[in-house]
């Protein structure tokens, strides 16, 4: 019970190595653009993957229009549809929210949650956002090659991806492939850094089962990002040698509208087992860190410990360690062995139990709390509601029999959108409204913010319910167009047409939140300091937003958790980590606290 | 005030989501298959997790409402309750586990092919459908995508008599007969595509170099849609084929009027002679005999 029952000060280790010299930068350039201050990475981190994602917006527009009002808009043909599916895939699951939970929050949140002065390696740091950077610009690039960016999904799936039956099959998927391998560069130098930081960077006191669920979220995730980019990357190159040297890697005997290809020997197969052994983690590299987070938001908006903490820790890594042993169940019907349906089927369904306490254990945090609805906590319930939702329809298609008739139609969509597009995002707006006094001294502006998420919330919900329906009835995706089918209704027109109104909605209320982030910026009500009343050590810097080095002149040390939320016996209703138990502002000191009785372990 | 519409916003989905299952005219299309097992096993999925849904989320309401702010109110200071989460584990464990047997117990079945099941081939390349069918002998005959030219599209290997009397359909049409298991074998020469019939429930993709397959047993005499479900290019969304499901009769009379292998290489024969095997693999003869032959 150490974690929950403050240290006095003698029970707290020495350092153990010396305060480390930071990099101080002299001009305005080293400070603001080639910064090793992770707090600066962090947000260059978030303006680049918000802005490259409004560019994914745009185009989940573009292909809602063309699947609710076919045949309206000459300008989306069927190769651009391909291409406008491809890119907002691949651009919503690595470039922004990858880089926005990891690279963004990872930044911003590590360093000053564990009470450290910097992230340890941080000339490494700067590099791996400017990697970021280059990776995004090439991606962007292969909107002016000939051909156009790939349409081959966002899978990528060869032969197709470099058959010249697919959009983009020339400059486009070669430039994609660039991409994600300086994506994957990059990513490895900021994630070592991050990995590095929990485990030798943290301060005094604070051990690992003290550390905010947000920090554990990251850490994790950044650990399987680690082990899984590796199989995308050398996938991503043997699919570029089978495009320009033409080996064999995944290309068997082809015969391509009526000519024989000289390729022989390789195995399609074979890409999707690579694409998806990093592809099934790469779901928990977004789930995870919004897993912390989301924890966090609620336990301190409800005033209330977050629930079932160290089940909460082990469910986190045990998620991460058994998604690495679920990857097939994407290709239940990719023709491979139909006997490893069996396996996948039962360690996906599996991995449902740790998920699912998660769900409970959130939802017993708000139990007998004190409940703020403050918009960070808005955000975190509809994550619950929309979580759910998304993960019970995972457990439809992680049962390998139920995924038959399932898999690649609109239920498919519905489902993963719900679990990891609309559900992360919804802890990502509610982490922003929630850290943005801490990063900008001010607060977002209240009446905008109700809107947004009013709109975001009950819209989104709105778009991808529905569409489970039409999964169900047989509708697949990546179409085009419909068509003339003996068997989809009239009124499943309607239905995509109704989808796609609420979804212009949905897109102009996040034009919204943008100009709240910029106005708030410069005219936001000056936000007091610790806001929240929280205790983790973030809200406890000298400075707010803090300074250079975070701390001033002498790191924090940390006596408790970071849940001591509504103590008994203490008056204010939290204590900050860093308060040692003989400060706390106590009402008739500890007898009647639940852990008293216990003895520190240690 | 606040907490009062959230709980009452949670209450509404919860409404509305149920009222949306049942007030929805989408949903499946009537089984034509063996497969109700399939249908079944979602049903159970469906409720367990259904239930699970409206509970949390209606429990989440009541939260909401009943614990919203209040000045002067403490919320409760409980770190862990091992009792509360083993339970909640341990009935977790045991729903998780009430549907992954009966999909399990069926997939079993899926993998496994009846004895008497007939062979049939699906053939796709972008972005069409072809059909072979085993013909008097019962076996397919072996094919290689190196075989494929113009007099023989289906790369069948020549020397194999397994396969002369293969029926070859060349048409988005395809025949199966009603009650009979099938094996259908999936072979595509290009990128990635899946066969699916949405009424059969069941569907495999088809990927070049490896031969695929997947089983079932039509129950319904009509004409279903063939679309598509592997992203296989920019035409995609149009590869459409149909397959008529008909009595044992109708079906062996349309059967016999098809066209053999050997029939195809007796055509082609006429068409370009002797020489025909080395001027389909010269590659420039067989442009102006295509048209004729096809």
């Amino acid at each position: 019970m150490t974690y929950f029952t403050p240290t006095s000060a003698e029970h707290v280790p020495p350092a153990e190595v010396a305060d480390v010299e930071l990099f101080h930068p002299k001009s305005w350039v080293t400070k603001y653009v080639f910064s090793q201050d992770a707090k600066v990475i962090a947000i260059q981190y978030s303006f680049t993957a918000i802005a490259i994602g409004l560019v994914a917006l745009v185009l989940s527009w573009l292909m809602r229009l063309q699947l609710g009002f076919p045949d309206t808009f000459a300008f989306i043909d069927a190769e651009s549809y391909y291409q406008f599916i491809t890119m907002h895939g691949m651009i919503m699951v690595i470039y922004l929210l990858t880089a926005l939970f990891l690279g963004g929050f990872g930044n911003y949140l590590i360093p000053l949650m564990v009470g450290a002065r910097d992230m340890v390696f941080p000339y490494m740091n700067m590099l791996s956002y400017w990697v970021y950077l280059l990776a995004v610009l090439v991606l962007v690039a292969s909107w002016f090659v000939p051909g156009g960016p790939t349409g081959a999904g966002w899978t990528l799936y060869p032969p197709q991806a470099i058959l010249s039956g697919t959009p983009g099959s020339d400059g486009g998927i070669i430039l994609m492939l660039l991409s994600l391998a300086l994506f994957i560069i990059g990513f490895t130098m900021g994630g070592l850094n991050y990995v590095v930081t929990v485990l030798q960077g943290r301060t005094r006191g604070m051990t690992l089962m003290r550390l905010p669920l947000t920090v554990w979220g990251i850490f994790v995730a950044t650990i399987l990002a680690l082990l899984a980019f590796p199989a995308l990357f050398v996938g991503a190159v043997m699919m570029t040698f089978d495009k320009l040297l033409e080996t064999s890697f995944f290309m068997p005997v082809i015969v391509e509208f009526g000519e024989q290809m000289a390729y022989d020997g390789g195995s399609p197969v074979l890409f999707q087992h690579l694409f998806w052994f990093f592809g099934h983690p790469e779901v928990y590299i977004v789930a995870l860190p919004a897993f912390g987070i989301v924890s966090d938001l609620l336990s301190v908006h409800a005033r209330r410990n977050i629930f079932g903490y160290r089940m909460m820790v082990w469910a986190i890594v045990i998620i991460g360690g058994l998604s690495f042993i679920v990857w097939a169940h994407h290709m239940y019907v990719s023709g491979m062995n139909p006997y490893f349906g069996f396996f996948f089927a039962t360690t996906t369904l599996i991995i449902a139990v740790p998920t699912a306490l998660k769900v409970y254990n959130w939802v017993l945090t708000l139990w007998r709390g004190n409940i703020h609805f403050r918009i960070p906590m808005l955000f975190a319930i509809a994550f619950i509601v929309t979580f759910v939702n998304g993960g019970i329809t995972g457990l439809f298609l992680g049962n390998a029999v139920v995924d038959v008739p399932l898999s690649d139609t609109m239920f498919v969509v519905a489902h993963f959108h719900m679990v990891m597009g609309v559900a992360p995002i919804l802890v990502i707006f509610g982490a922003i409204y929630h850290w943005y006094p801490l990063m900008t001294g001010r607060m977002l502006n209240q009446a905008m913010g109700q809107f947004h998420f009013w709109v975001t919330f009950i819209g989104a919900y709105a778009i991808f319910l529905p569409l489970h329906y039409l999964g169900f009835l047989g509708v697949p995706r990546r179409y085009y167009e419909m068509g003339e089918t003996s068997f989809i209704p009239q009124s499943a027109q309607s239905l995509n047409a109704f989808v796609t109104v609420v979804a212009l909605i949905v897109g102009f209320a996040q034009l919204v939140f943008i100009f709240n982030l910029l106005s708030s910026a410069f005219k936001g009500k000056q936000a007091e300091k610790n806001p929240w009343g929280a205790t983790t050590l973030e809200w406890q810097t000298p400075e707010m937003p803090p300074g250079h080095g975070n701390w001033g002149a002498a790191q924090p040390v940390v006596y408790r958790w970071a849940y001591d939320y509504s103590v008994p016996g203490v008056e204010q209703d939290f204590v900050p980590q860093n308060v040692p138990p003989e400060q706390e502002p106590t009402a008739g000191g500890h007898e009647d606290r639940p852990d008293a009785a216990v003895q520190p372990a240690e | 005030m606040l907490g009062i519409v959230v709980s009452l916003a949670l209450a509404l989905i919860v409404l509305g989501t149920v009222l949306f299952h049942f007030l929805s005219e989408w949903w499946w299309t009537p089984i034509a298959s063996n497969w109700g097992y399939v249908d079944d096993t979602i049903i159970v999925t469906f409720w367990i997790t259904g239930t699970v849904f409206v509970v949390a989320i209606l429990f989440m309401a009541y939260c909401a409402w009943r614990y919203r702010y209040r000045e002067g109110r403490r919320a409760e200071y409980e770190p862990e309750n091992t009792k509360l989460e083993v339970w909640l584990t341990g009935l977790t464990t045991v729903g998780v586990a009430a549907m992954l047997a009966p999909g399990l117990f069926v997939w079993h079945q899926f993998v496994t092919v009846p004895e008497e099941a007939t062979e049939i081939e699906v053939m796709a390349q972008q972005w069409q459908w072809s059909f072979r069918y085993p013909g008097d002998d019962g076996v397919l005959g072996t094919s290689d995508p190196r075989n494929i030219n113009a007099d023989n599209p289906f790369g069948l290997n020549p020397d194999d008599p397994n396969g002369l009397d293969d029926v070859l359909i060349e048409s988005d049409d395809l025949h199966l007969p009603l009650d009979k298991p099938v094996k259908v074998l999936l072979r595509s020469i290009d990128v990635l595509h899946d066969f699916y019939v949405p009424q059969f429930r069941a569907k495999m993709d088809m990927v070049p170099g490896m031969i695929t397959f997947f089983w079932l047993t039509p129950t319904r005499t009509e004409t279903f849609d063939i679309l598509c479900f592997e992203l296989c290019g920019t035409g995609h969304y149009a590869m459409r084929g149909s397959v008529v499901v008909e009595e044992e009769s109708a079906y062996q009379a349309w059967l016999q009027e098809q066209p053999t292998f050997a029939d195809s290489l007796a055509d082609a024969d006429m068409g370009t002679g002797d020489e025909s095997q080395q001027a389909s693999s010269e590659g420039e003869a067989d442009s102006p005999q295509n048209g004729v032959l096809r």
